[in-house]
């Protein structure tokens, strides 16, 4: 059964600048309901992982430097 | 994949709203025991109320209203079929609720004098109390965990509940959708409080997560109470609500009517007298989309500019507060501009309709030991504060269930064969990705269970649904995360075939839109004014029978009884 690779635009950004995950901040990746958000170790930034976002906001809203806007998901904007 | 163990007295399933209270009221009636409360997310944003809630639906303050009114609206919007005394015990305990949060530190609208400012938005009664400011009701209730010491566990998805030789409840086993471990926790007692199936129907947008409900709320718990054995009610009572099209959260009704919003027409006209969601109102609401008058919208432009930013400053920053992104991105200004209005995919909810797993008034399902609160149970148009209370109930009477007891003896094939189910996925070399499992089946689940409920269609569902359980073992996760949700897609489809079961079993219309079967399209209240249950049969499928409606507390006068289906505007107002 093989499979081929699905390409989806994220709908939550984090702005690598404001980004502390590398200094050990993982608010965003513990709060999220659906966990969808990653550490990227290769950058030590967070990133979205899977298009399951409810567009529901505790990241962006406990985020201490603001670095995460949520935008609508693209299929319902 | 390594195995973890432990063992608890109480273990509450489920940290979003009802949970939470249920573990806090346990652990203060008695500080001694040991109180787990776990969740699939992280309690301290679980759930519904994550981001606060708008309002209480359903206060119920001295006053204003009393029990006994409470109870005949239900009753009478929920066609008769209630069990009045679980109501009744949300009921009396409302006030003290309300007052309870409010002493934590939750905030509710009040008057000049400091009486709660409560709404009349229900057909019959006013109970919608607006809490414009109640962004921190999680907040406030995760402190209190704190206070009282309860233990907590998060990223745990619960997947089955375990039974002793003697039919009590004696506990849980649950994935680790962090680090993939397999955890098995026994408990004396255990409370249920994973919410709505929130992810049974698919939202038109065709968003798998774009749901009404928060969307960790995937049926589990309706599935885990279905394969313990214990009965589930008015499954074939589906939830449906109207909401905002696309963007499909609710526009609110309950904030924008008291200010003087209300749903039209494409013609600009009324066509129904009250806004409170029922299955009457989106009969009408379905007839109006449906028929020449469609689309639907909600109004708000007649309203002075400084009403509407009142508005906005509780609908965009409260609850679901993206709406006002969304607006932003269509170009929608409530001062201007109607909002497009639509109807929400299917779900199963106890909190708003009525389908859930059957509680008595102190919470208990029919398996002893197991009790369930929240919109997983079907006490009727429950919401947040009845979850809350139920919660309160099921915790602290589970204290006085356990006092004395041994945990019940745990059936180790029981605990081999969910390991080995729940890990298939990972093992497999290759296979169907689960999201596109779960996309198949809620495609289906809309295409031939979305009322109105035609018989054949239903027929036709249930081979697809067979079909779709031989993909299960068909699919192929690639870390945990992905095994979570393979392990949702098992309970979205129970949760599909449970209500098509209980939908084709009752041959007959009743709650508006919410079980309307062209094929049946009269209530038939001499063959089904019962409950309609259902509970795993001894073939281990699905077996339907009826309950019978406990006799009421406050009875219901001829000419009350009808209320709700007279809910359309006789000629269309001007607007
Ligand atoms: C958008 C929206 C708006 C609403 N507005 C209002 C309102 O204005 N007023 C009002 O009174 N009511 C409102 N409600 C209803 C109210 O929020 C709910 O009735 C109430 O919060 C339900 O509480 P609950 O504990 O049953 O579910 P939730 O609070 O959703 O909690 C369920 C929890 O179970 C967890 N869970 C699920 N499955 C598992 C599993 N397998 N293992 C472990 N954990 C699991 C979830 O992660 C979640 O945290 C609204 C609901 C929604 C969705
Ligand atoms: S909360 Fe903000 S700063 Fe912290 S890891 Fe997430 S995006 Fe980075
Ligand atoms: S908006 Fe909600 S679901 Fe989306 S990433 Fe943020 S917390 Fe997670």
């Amino acid at each position: 059964m093989p499979s081929i690779q699905n390409r989806n635009i994220a709908s939550v950004i984090v702005d690598a600048d404001k980004c502390i995950a590398d200094k050990g901040c993982r608010v965003c990746i513990d709060v999220c309901p659906t966990d969808i958000l990653v550490l990227d170790p290769a950058q030590g930034k967070v990133r979205m992982a899977y298009d399951e976002c409810w567009y529901c906001l505790p990241c962006e809203h406990d985020c201490p430097t603001k670095a995460i806007r949520v935008e609508i998901p693209y299929l319902l904007r | 994949m390594s195995t973890r163990e432990q063992t608890v007295d109480i273990l509450v399933i489920g940290g979003g709203t009802a949970g939470p209270i249920a573990a806090i009221k346990a652990k203060a009636k008695a500080p001694h025991l040991k109180v787990l409360l776990l969740d699939k997310a992280n309690v301290k944003r679980a759930g519904a109320i994550a981001e606060g809630m708008d309002s209480v639906n359903n206060a119920v303050i001295p006053g204003h209203a009393t029990p006994e009114q409470y109870v005949k609206e239900i009753t009478i919007a929920n066609d008769g079929i209630v069990n009045q005394a679980a109501i009744n015990a949300y009921a009396v305990r409302s006030h003290d609720m309300i007052r309870e949060l409010d002493s934590w530190g939750v905030k509710f609208e009040k008057d000049e004098t400091g009486d709660y400012a409560v709404k009349k938005v229900h057909h019959l009664g006013a109970y919608v109390l607006p809490m414009p400011e109640g962004y921190n009701v999680k907040k406030v209730i995760f402190k209190q965990l704190r206070k009282q010491g309860v233990a907590v566990s998060n990223r745990l998805t619960t997947t089955r509940l375990l039974v002793g030789s003697d039919g009590r409840i004696a506990g849980a086993m649950a994935l680790d959708s962090r680090s993939g471990e397999f955890v098995v926790i026994r408990a004396k007692a255990v409370v249920l409080c994973t919410g709505a199936a929130g992810r049974l129907g698919l939202p038109s947008s065709g968003y798998l997560f774009g749901t009404y409900e928060n969307p960790t709320n995937a049926g589990d718990g309706y599935s885990m109470a279905y394969h313990a054995g214990a009965e589930l009610s008015g499954l074939e009572c589906f939830q449906i609500n109207p909401l905002i099209k696309d963007y499909n959260g609710p526009a609110c009704a309950y904030v924008t009517g008291p200010f003087g919003g209300y749903t039209v027409n494409a013609k600009g006209e009324r066509f129904i007298k009250s806004d409170y969601w029922s299955g009457q109102m989106m009969l009408e609401f379905w007839r109006e989309l449906e028929g020449g008058n469609g689309p639907v919208f909600l109004k708000l432009d007649h309203l002075a500019d400084e009403t509407v930013t009142k508005i906005e400053n509780v609908l965009h920053i409260t609850e679901r507060p993206t709406r006002g992104l969304f607006h932003e991105g269509r170009g929608t200004d409530y001062r201007t501009d109607l909002v497009e209005m639509h109807i929400s995919e299917i779900g199963l909810c106890g909190g708003h309709s009525a389908s859930g797993v059957w509680v008595d008034e102190h919470a208990r399902t029919t398996v002893p030991g197991l009790y369930a609160a929240g919109d997983l149970c079907n006490v009727a148009h429950n919401y947040m504060l009845g979850a809350m209370v139920f919660g309160q109930i099921a915790g602290e009477d589970a204290v006085d269930f356990i006092a004395d007891k041994e945990p019940a003896e745990v059936d180790a094939a029981a605990v081999a064969a969910e390991r080995e189910r729940i890990f298939a996925p990972l093992l497999r070399e290759e296979g169907i990705p689960p999201t596109q499992v779960e996309y198949k089946l809620r495609r289906l689940v809309n295409d031939y269970l979305q009322p109105p409920k035609v018989t054949r269609k239903m027929l036709i569902g249930l081979q697809r649904f067979a079909e779709i359980r031989a993909d299960l073992a068909q699919m192929k996760a690639e870390n945990p995360h992905e095994l979570m949700r393979a392990m949702e897609a098992h309970a979205i489809l129970d949760c599909a075939e449970l209500a098509a079961a209980a939908s084709l079993y009752r041959t007959e219309s009743r709650w508006g839109l919410y079980h309307y079967r062209t094929d049946y399209p009269e209530r038939d209240d001499a063959e089904w004014f019962h409950f309609v249950q259902v509970k795993k049969g001894n073939d281990g499928r699905p077996q339907c029978f009826k309950r019978a409606v406990p006799p009421y507390l406050y009875p219901i006068d001829a000419d009350e009884r009808d209320a709700y289906d007279q809910l359309r505007v006789d000629a269309p107002l001007a607007a």
